[in-house]
């Protein structure tokens, strides 16, 4: 028994082994192929990393960050790069773990990054900003939506951030007469959950709406919703707020659906693929609102374009973060160009100064709507009402 | 007071999940004595091929049940063959490291094979099942998980008590090397524990799943915990303990969300776990053995 042990861990040794081997031997074409690039062309080639979770319990977000990343990576490079720079993009997995995340950073500016795209999530997000402050490396976070994940002059945002979703979302139910009493099922444990409620808390009490039941819940429970939703259902609320990612949503509606509660449900970004998350039982999203930049079912040419070039790629309907991701290739392509730079030889320090100096000058109109931004490296853009009607997002 | 006992159903009816669960981390503690900690990802992967045979392939359901049992029992086994046997002299320590790494391999295999976002599942208990009592709903679901978990907790204490293997089971737990001695198969006394510990994950994934309708990589592992903590609770190695255990943690977990804190539940039912292990540190219904020098 203990030989064959022996022989199969040899073989799987020897097979690692071989395995190692072959992508070395890949890595070392794809430096000779880029070598000879750079010898055609004077432009060479500009290293754009990315960071995030593609393993782990947040991988959903990373690999939507880095598919889309990939397809703009593409789509430039086929429409002759930026200025006549070859974009080469490097990715490294993180885990949604802060210390993972730095040591990401570090492999990627010993390859040489230049620009970085990420993190994709808040937490490690805040850890690398610092890192990238330090080394002057010009950072764009598709999706890190905590105020701390961008506290650096040359960090900016894609995304919202969660305050300004709390308050927007306060301001466009009251504005519009949603309803006056607010019922708000959040998650204490998440970052984005619960930055949301508390500025959506703040603004409710500041404009007059009446929040008639706070139900939290964590990562660690939230499967079962019975008892916030019949909490929900004593408080007489008419309306219930979820700023919450689409997963738990689709439970909170069937349980609410079982349980008889019927209330008109509104929601952040988060809730994006929430009807794809109900499976058959898809009509209890019917008349869902969210605030949300980004609805991969939306109409205009361009969401149709993207929407449709990753389903092709990579088999799957595009989510909020893959739109943001994407949007951020497009904005350092944008925010290069207006800076004028033609040639990738140049320190990531100084092409990060020449960025940072376009970035408050530039507008792009992305798949994630008109963006400007400010000094800060807020974004300024309009959040769309979407309602689900017969399993697609309509306008309000 | 509708609504407390409407709280209380669904107390219960999240209690018999972990029961459920429980059942499977006993049984393998009360014989093997060692704490398979990937039980709750033999879950998922029950979950899992539940959901490919009728959700997605849209066979019947007693087929997804019959396959998802047959893959669990043979994974079970396998584990138990690859892992856990060749360090049944090794210190418990190791075997409890070596079981979390199984659960890693099984969480990161589930994620590579099925990617990262969770799937719908289709509930396999057809909606009729439900009934309303005065007013409160009660999901076919709940009804089925109940009845499931009541006939499995029977059929085990029945099984262990008055069958030959179940004496077998008996023996290895109480002594291990008298049992050799007597001429029981051991290893084999062994395999059957994880088999049989394993179908049950099997049919705990199945119900797990058709109760929350989704199936992701991660969906064991939390619900593994409570119900470890479910086990102990109830006394581990005792059936009827992970029955009762399981039960009194989902309605300490519902009423806690109800009237003192949504945010606090968690804290509040370990904190109830701590006080009961440290009154009486077997659990409920462990019974306390003497070492023998």
């Amino acid at each position: 028994m203990k030989k064959i042990l022996a022989l199969v861990l040899a073989c799987v040794m020897a097979l690692s082994m071989f395995a190692c081997g072959g992508n070395t031997d890949v890595e070392n074409t794809g430096d000779a192929t880029n070598n000879n690039n750079e010898v055609v062309e004077n432009a060479g080639t500009l290293k754009i990393g990315g960071i995030g979770p593609t393993t782990g319990g947040a991988a959903i977000y990373g690999t939507a960050v880095k598919n889309a990343i990939e397809l703009a990576v593409n789509e430039v490079n086929a429409n002759g790069g930026i200025n006549g720079m070859t974009v080469e993009f490097m990715w490294e997995d993180d885990e949604h773990n802060a210390e993972k995340s730095v040591n990401a950073y570090s492999t990627l500016m010993d390859k040489g990054m230049q620009v970085l795209i990420g993190t994709v999530t808040s937490a490690p997000c805040i850890a690398v900003v610092k890192e990238a402050e330090l080394d002057n490396v010009f950072m764009i976070t598709p999706s890190g939506s905590a105020v701390a994940s961008i506290d650096a002059p040359n960090a900016f945002r894609v995304c919202f951030s969660d305050p300004d979703q709390g308050i927007g979302s306060a301001n466009y139910i009251k504005n519009t007469d949603l309803a006056q009493k607010v019922a708000v099922i959040y998650n204490v444990s998440d970052p984005y959950s619960n930055g949301i409620y508390e500025k959506f808390a703040a603004q409710a009490a500041e404009v007059g709406l009446e929040i008639v039941a706070a139900e939290a819940f964590t990562n660690d429970s939230a499967t079962d919703f019975s008892v916030q939703i019949q909490k929900v259902k004593e408080s007489g609320a008419d309306l219930l707020f979820l700023p919450i990612y689409y997963e738990a949503a689709a439970l909170i509606l069937d349980q609410a659906n079982s349980a008889g509660l019927d209330l008109p449900v509104f929601g952040c970004d988060g809730l994006d693929g929430v009807i794809g998350q109900l499976g058959d039982k898809a009509d209890l999203a019917e008349g869902v609102m969210l605030l949300t930049p980004f609805a991969a079912d939306a109409t205009d040419d361009k969401t149709v374009a993207f929407t449709t070039a990753y389903v092709a790629a990579y088999g799957e309907t595009p989510n909020q973060f893959a739109a943001d991701a994407y949007d951020a290739v497009y904005i350092v392509k944008t925010a290069i160009e207006a800076a004028g730079i033609t040639s990738a030889d140049i320190s990531a320090s100084d092409l990060c100064d020449a960025i940072v100096e376009q970035m408050t000058a530039i507008e792009v109109d992305g798949v994630t709507g008109k963006m400007t931004w400010s000094a800060d490296g807020e974004p300024t853009k309009e959040p769309k009402a979407m309602v689900i009607k017969n399993g697609a997002y309509a306008a309000m | 007071m509708s609504s407390f006992f409407s709280y209380l159903i669904s107390g219960i009816s999240l209690g018999s999940i972990y029961a459920l669960i429980a059942l499977g981390y006993t049984m393998v503690y009360g014989i093997a004595k060692m704490l398979n900690f990937a039980h709750g990802d033999v879950i998922m992967i029950g979950g899992y091929i539940a959901w490919l045979v009728f959700s997605s392939l849209g066979l019947p359901v007693w087929l997804a049940i019959i396959c998802a049992v047959i893959v669990c029992v043979i994974l079970g086994v396998v584990i138990e063959k690859i892992a856990y046997k060749p360090l049944r002299t090794a210190t418990p320590l190791a075997v409890l490291i070596t079981a979390i790494g199984v659960s890693y391999l099984l969480q990161n295999t589930a994620l590579l094979t099925f990617g990262p976002a969770s799937k719908t599942f289709t509930s396999v208990v057809p909606d009729s099942l439900g009934i309303s009592i005065g007013g409160i709903d009660i999901t076919g679901e709940t009804i089925v998980t109940i009845v499931v978990t009541v006939l499995i907790m029977v059929g085990l204490t029945l099984f262990v008590n008055y069958t030959k293997s179940g004496k077998a089971m008996r023996a290895v737990s109480e002594d291990r090397g008298a049992a050799q001695l007597m001429g029981i198969n051991v290893n084999r006394t062994i395999s059957l524990t994880f088999a049989i510990g394993s179908a049950l994950a099997a049919v705990a994934g199945i119900l797990l799943c058709s109760t929350y309708p989704q199936i992701g990589p991660y969906t064991g592992a939390m619900p593994g915990i409570k119900a470890f903590t479910a086990a102990v609770f109830g006394g581990i190695g005792s059936i009827p303990g992970a029955m009762i255990g399981g039960i009194v943690l989902g309605i300490i977990e519902n009423l806690s969300k109800a009237y003192i804190s949504s945010q606090l539940s968690d804290a509040i039912v370990f904190a109830v776990l701590i006080v009961v292990l440290l009154v009486k540190p077997t659990g409920l219904l462990g019974k306390k053995i003497n070492e023998k020098v």
